[in-house]
């Protein structure tokens, strides 16, 4: 049966000065509608090149992505992502940031007051209707977050797309907007892939966990399915065994297992079992 | 400072009130005081040198003889304003009495054609000079958003842009001025032929810092900008409009800023050349007229130039703070 969104077999290398550098190979995943998948892995390992060819922003070399039936060829607002540093645009208030988007994915759909109420709605969504007419550059670090969220909300995107979007913040702050966006997927039941290097952060949000191997030719090692009931409160989850086991197995991937060496072996060969860590490629 | 304004603290407020004037006051007093002691450092220094140097025209002029030179040039101003407002009443009760003498006498209406006058002048260059600018900046911006869109493009047209980049305005003008002459061929013109020449050498000269800076500012725009502008699927013209345009305006105006500046100093050479009837052409009549004011009066024309270029600038400056949206950055 066909899955809503298909990762299948993707490879892709890119051209670099000292030869042909592949990233990653035979990369498959299968994703159902309304599912969280949170992509980890160390530093260079791939996930945001996975991210992006899911956006349509680079092409794979081998294989593809295909989303309800279409194969990805370019990226469009179906697949909304929020990058890392927000990528507000510094000129635009807050709500015109919403509103370009809304009015390029709704042009012709929906009237100018219509327009101009989804914006704001999807404003309240993140809880930063009160601040709609500030510049970005006003803003905190988490509330460009939640605006760049709304942004890509607003698309009703049937994937969201989100390349480490916590990254940035104090740990506080972080908190405040997993747990918002916990709440916006419970009601908007939004399909998510989502980019983290915080073991915690992927075990709270996700349905299952995507582990990545190093790079070159990265791949998927392992994948946890986080069965914890929702909602989930961190609080709890902090003394729940089955929360520590799962976390206990992601991380004994990513230190055990895909252990960064100090030394960096310049072996190019190896099988797609046992992946020795290579030097990272910036 | 009495002992009840401690005790109900009035006294700390009005302390560091004080204190607040007085920072501020030193912010503005100290670099005036400073620079005014440099500036008259500067002009005795100037006028004992002038006092050494004798010209085949008299003494150099020193800044008391640019003051005085300033001086005449004002009443000259004011005694041509006279001539033509007197020409004007002759000329209108000339015209009285001949509709009195016969109504169907057909009326015409002479301009005063008098001496071009400094502050004239002075108004021909700037209205020259921004002729010039906005010619170049027409063609500038456009072709370096194109540069900065299409690395091939960029490619193609870099050595042409560093070729020409060099050229001084002196090199063009016989060019301009020959092709001028071919192509503008009006019975009724518009504009000078002079006024042309030099319009088209400074356009041809102040082209290139924007042309190089559109260029960096639309090749440098953060990617994650330009990623937003390929997810929400933007039209090229929308991209250019609402990404690429706004994300360079503090680079274009910096080329902006320095074109205008080359602008100014190519317009002098030139006006001199095609005796545009602005300052350029001012200073080589004086020269060209040799008496014992003429230093002095080419003093205060350099001096004009200088203050002119200083506004221009400071003028970019205020609209760069209006239409840029980059507020953090100080621009200086």
């Amino acid at each position: 049966m066909q899955k809503f969104l298909e990762l299948s077999n993707i490879g892709i290398e890119f051209s670099t000065d000292s030869g042909v550098y592949r990233a990653l190979t035979d990369v498959v995943l299968k994703i159902d509608q309304g599912e969280f998948i949170t992509l980890i892995g160390h530093s260079g390992c791939g996930k945001s090149t996975v991210l992006n060819i899911v956006a349509g922003l680079l092409q794979a070399t081998e294989g593809g992505v295909i989303l309800s039936g279409r194969e990805v060829t370019s990226p469009g607002p179906d697949r909304a992502v929020v990058f890392q540093n927000h990528a507000l645009l510094p000129w635009m208030t807050v709500y015109e940031n919403v509103e370009l988007a809304v009015k390029q994915v709704f042009k012709g759909s929906k009237s100018k007051i219509e327009i101009e109420q989804w914006s704001m709605h999807n404003l309240e969504l993140v809880h930063m209707q009160h601040v709609h007419y500030k510049m970005p550059h006003e803003l905190s670090g988490g509330m460009k977050q939640r605006v760049g969220i709304a942004r890509c909300l607003a698309m009703q995107p049937k994937v969201l797309l989100m390349d480490e979007p916590f990254g940035a913040l104090d740990a506080l702050t972080r908190a405040h907007l997993q747990d918002s966006l916990m709440e916006i997927q419970k009601d908007l039941n939004n399909t998510v892939i989502m980019i983290t290097h915080d073991v915690d952060e992927a075990v709270l949000l996700s349905d299952r966990i995507v582990m990545m191997t190093n790079g070159p030719a990265a791949t998927i090692g392992e994948v946890a399915v986080v069965d914890l009931p929702r909602p989930r409160d961190r609080v709890q989850l902090a003394d729940d065994p089955h929360y520590t086991q799962i976390r206990q197995q992601v991380l004994s991937f990513l230190y055990d297992k895909q252990k960064l060496p100090s030394i960096s072996p310049k072996s190019q060969q190896q099988d797609n079992s046992v992946k020795i860590a290579a030097p990272k490629v910036a | 400072m009495s002992q009840n304004s401690i005790v109900d603290g009035n006294f700390l407020a009005d302390m560091n009130r004080n204190k607040l004037f007085n920072i501020r006051l030193s912010h503005i007093v100290k670099p005036l005081c400073v620079s005014s002691v440099g500036i008259l450092f500067f002009l005795i220094i100037w006028q004992s040198a002038a006092n050494r140097i004798e010209t085949s025209l008299g003494q150099f002029p020193g800044p008391m003889q640019v003051w005085e030179q300033s001086l005449n040039l004002v009443d000259d101003y004011q005694r041509e304003r006279e001539r033509e407002a007197a020409f004007y009443v002759r000329q209108s009760e000339r015209n009285a009495e001949r509709l009195a003498e016969n109504p169907d006498t057909e009326i015409r209406e002479r301009m005063y054609t008098g001496q071009a006058t400094f502050p004239g002048q002075i108004v021909t260059s700037l209205y020259t000079v921004g002729f010039g600018f906005f010619l170049a900046s027409i063609i500038a911006i456009p072709l370096g958003i194109i540069c900065g869109l299409s690395e091939n493009f960029y490619i193609a047209i870099n050595p042409i842009i560093q070729i020409f980049k060099p050229v001084s305005p002196l090199a063009w003008l016989p060019l301009v001025t020959m092709m001028v002459s071919a192509l503008y061929v009006s019975d009724d013109p518009m504009f000078d032929k002079s006024f042309l020449n030099s319009a088209f050498t400074v356009a041809l000269c102040s082209l290139w810092p924007t042309v190089i800076n559109t260029t960096l500012g639309v090749a440098s725009i953060d990617r994650d900008l330009i990623n937003v502008s390929r997810v929400i699927q933007l039209s090229t013209w929308k991209h250019v409009q609402k990404i690429v345009l706004p994300s360079a305006v503090p680079v274009i105006f910096t080329g902006l800023r320095l074109s205008l500046a080359t602008g100014w100093m190519v317009l002098i050479a030139a006006e001199m050349l095609a005796q545009n009837p602005g300052l350029g052409k001012f200073i080589w009549d004086e020269f060209q007229n040799g008496s014992s004011d003429s230093l002095g009066r080419i003093m205060v024309a350099v001096v004009v130039i200088g203050f002119i270029g200083f506004l221009l600038d400071q003028m970019m400056l205020a609209l760069q703070r209006r239409f840029s949206w980059d507020k953090q950055t100080i621009v200086r």
